[in-house]
């Protein structure tokens, strides 16, 4: 285990920062290191299942990079995967298990979504490559700053398929309020479809490299 | 390094930790998520009446609507009545019957094993002055279960209103059976033709433009590219109707005999 820092660093010191905010631009999950796509496509359809979706990987990623954080000096090296997915696994159950309590339209229409929160890659990748050597807090920072990564990426698509699928924002009718339909616009059905999401998410990551000349690779 | 000897103890204990975590908070959530799903059978229930109701008030609204909860044998005869919160016939409620169970015990009795009579729901439902026979569906749709609830009009024929449920059929396709542009095709359509014969309603493949007028009554369009999900509804409405009908012939010759 490497020596770690052994004066006191306050809590929000400009690298803790950079754990939180690094995630949400230039090491983005999604549209940088291009994981947890799968979920992406799925559950984007609607804003309401996207943020619920978000706010599940939020609670899962921070909650299991503490947990394992805590236990980084105890795990044997031989079984470390086996115990990191035994945590995630049990803390995507509960996640799951509290939506049918208590958000049971929103579980329903995630259906197997949350279940599959155990195999997004993003969750393990943290695990393995953050809170196996980090202490508990920068590790929950991470987690944090990882899931909102994801969060925004998925509220972004979520907003843009909703608008021009459903012609509404959160389930609000939008585009009958503006009176649009008057004039012969139709919703588009092909946003809906999950193919569209990943062209959603092409665009961002368009945006963002035009943007951030850093992302572009030399050749 | 850890020994093996570690290695075992520390899986063993993480193990025995998450189990107690999981199934402690699965008994403690148990009750709440109990509830979603008896409010959904509710509403579900109401909306197979075109009552349309919200999360809260569903169950005061089942209350109002729902006067009698009937369950019937095979041979049509009422086995339970269940009328203004008391029973007054036998001692089962028509919703706490899983129609699944029921529909098992029934092949097994077909295929020819000794087992429990099975009973099968109706829900009355009184809305503006009339009578509205609710009864549970059940079936296979291509990748699961497909179910829903049919209402009928006091003659026991006339479809009233239906809805339609899935597991997981496929979106855009096979999963329309649960819009309404699917389900309000079924309105008024009939059950028996004129003769009293039973005939269920069939999901017809290509639409029911190309059948006879005397069929057309009997018959809604399918899905395009839904054909499997299609079959089902008819396969399920027929094997869930006919299981009815006696109950159905029983209720009409009871009702043409003059009030003694």
């Amino acid at each position: 285990m490497a020596e770690e820092v052994k004066t006191k660093e306050p809590l929000f010191s400009p690298k803790n920062k950079k754990l939180i905010f690094n995630p949400l631009s230039k090491d983005n999950p999604i549209t940088v290191q291009v994981l947890g796509i799968c979920s992406a496509l799925a559950v984007t359809a609607k804003l309401e299942p996207a943020v619920v979706m978000s706010i599940s990987v939020l609670a899962v990623l921070a909650l299991a990079n503490v947990v394992i954080s805590l236990l980084r000096n105890t795990i044997p090296s031989r079984i470390r995967i086996i115990v990191q997915l035994v945590v995630i696994a049990s803390l995507v159950i509960l996640v799951d298990q509290v939506l049918k309590a208590f958000a049971y339209e929103v579980s329903k229409q995630l259906s197997v979504f949350v279940g599959l929160i155990i195999t997004n890659c993003i969750i393990m990748g943290r695990l393995e490559a953050f809170a196996m050597g980090n202490k508990p807090w920068p590790s929950f920072l991470d987690g944090l700053g990882n899931a909102f990564g994801y969060a925004w990426i998925l509220i972004v698509v979520a907003f843009f398929r909703e608008l021009f699928g459903s012609g509404s924002v959160y389930g609000y009718p939008v585009m009958e309020w503006i009176g649009v339909y008057n004039i012969g616009y139709k919703n588009n059905g092909m946003m809906i479809l999950p193919p569209m999401a990943l062209i959603t998410v092409g665009i961002i990551i368009w945006v963002q490299r035009s943007r951030n000349k850093e992302l572009i690779e030399e050749n | 390094m850890f020994t093996n000897k570690y290695i075992f103890l520390y899986s063993s204990a993480l193990v025995i930790v998450v189990a107690a975590i999981l199934s402690s908070a699965a008994q403690l959530l148990k009750p709440f998520q109990d509830r979603n799903v008896r409010t959904e059978k509710i509403i579900d229930i109401l909306r197979s009446v075109k009552i349309e109701t919200e999360k809260e008030s569903a169950e005061a609204k089942y209350n109002d609507y729902i006067v009698e909860e009937i369950t019937v044998n095979r041979e049509g005869e009422i086995v339970s009545l269940y009328r203004n919160g008391k029973f007054e016939k036998g001692n089962v409620r028509a919703f706490d019957i899983d129609l699944k169970t029921q529909l098992t015990l029934l092949d097994e009795i077909k295929a020819g094993k000794e087992e429990e009579e099975p009973q099968f729901p109706i829900f009355v439902c009184q809305k503006n002055g009339e009578e509205f026979y609710i009864i549970p569906l059940r079936g296979k749709g291509l990748w699961g279960p497909i179910w829903g609830n049919i209402s009928f009009e006091s003659d026991y024929n006339t479809v009233y209103g239906v809805t339609f449920g899935h597991k997981g059929e496929t979106p855009g396709l096979g999963a329309e059976i649960s819009t309404m542009p699917f389900q309000e095709q079924f309105y008024g359509k009939k059950i028996f033709d004129n003769d009293q014969v039973f005939t269920s309603i069939d999901v017809v493949k290509g639409g029911i433009a190309n059948l006879s007028e005397a069929k057309q009554i009997h018959g809604v369009d399918a899905v395009s590219g839904g054909t499997i999900t299609s079959n089902g509804v008819t396969d399920m409405l027929f094997d869930v109707l006919s299981i009815y009908v006696p109950f159905f012939k029983k209720q009409l010759e009871n009702e043409s005999k003059p009030a003694a």
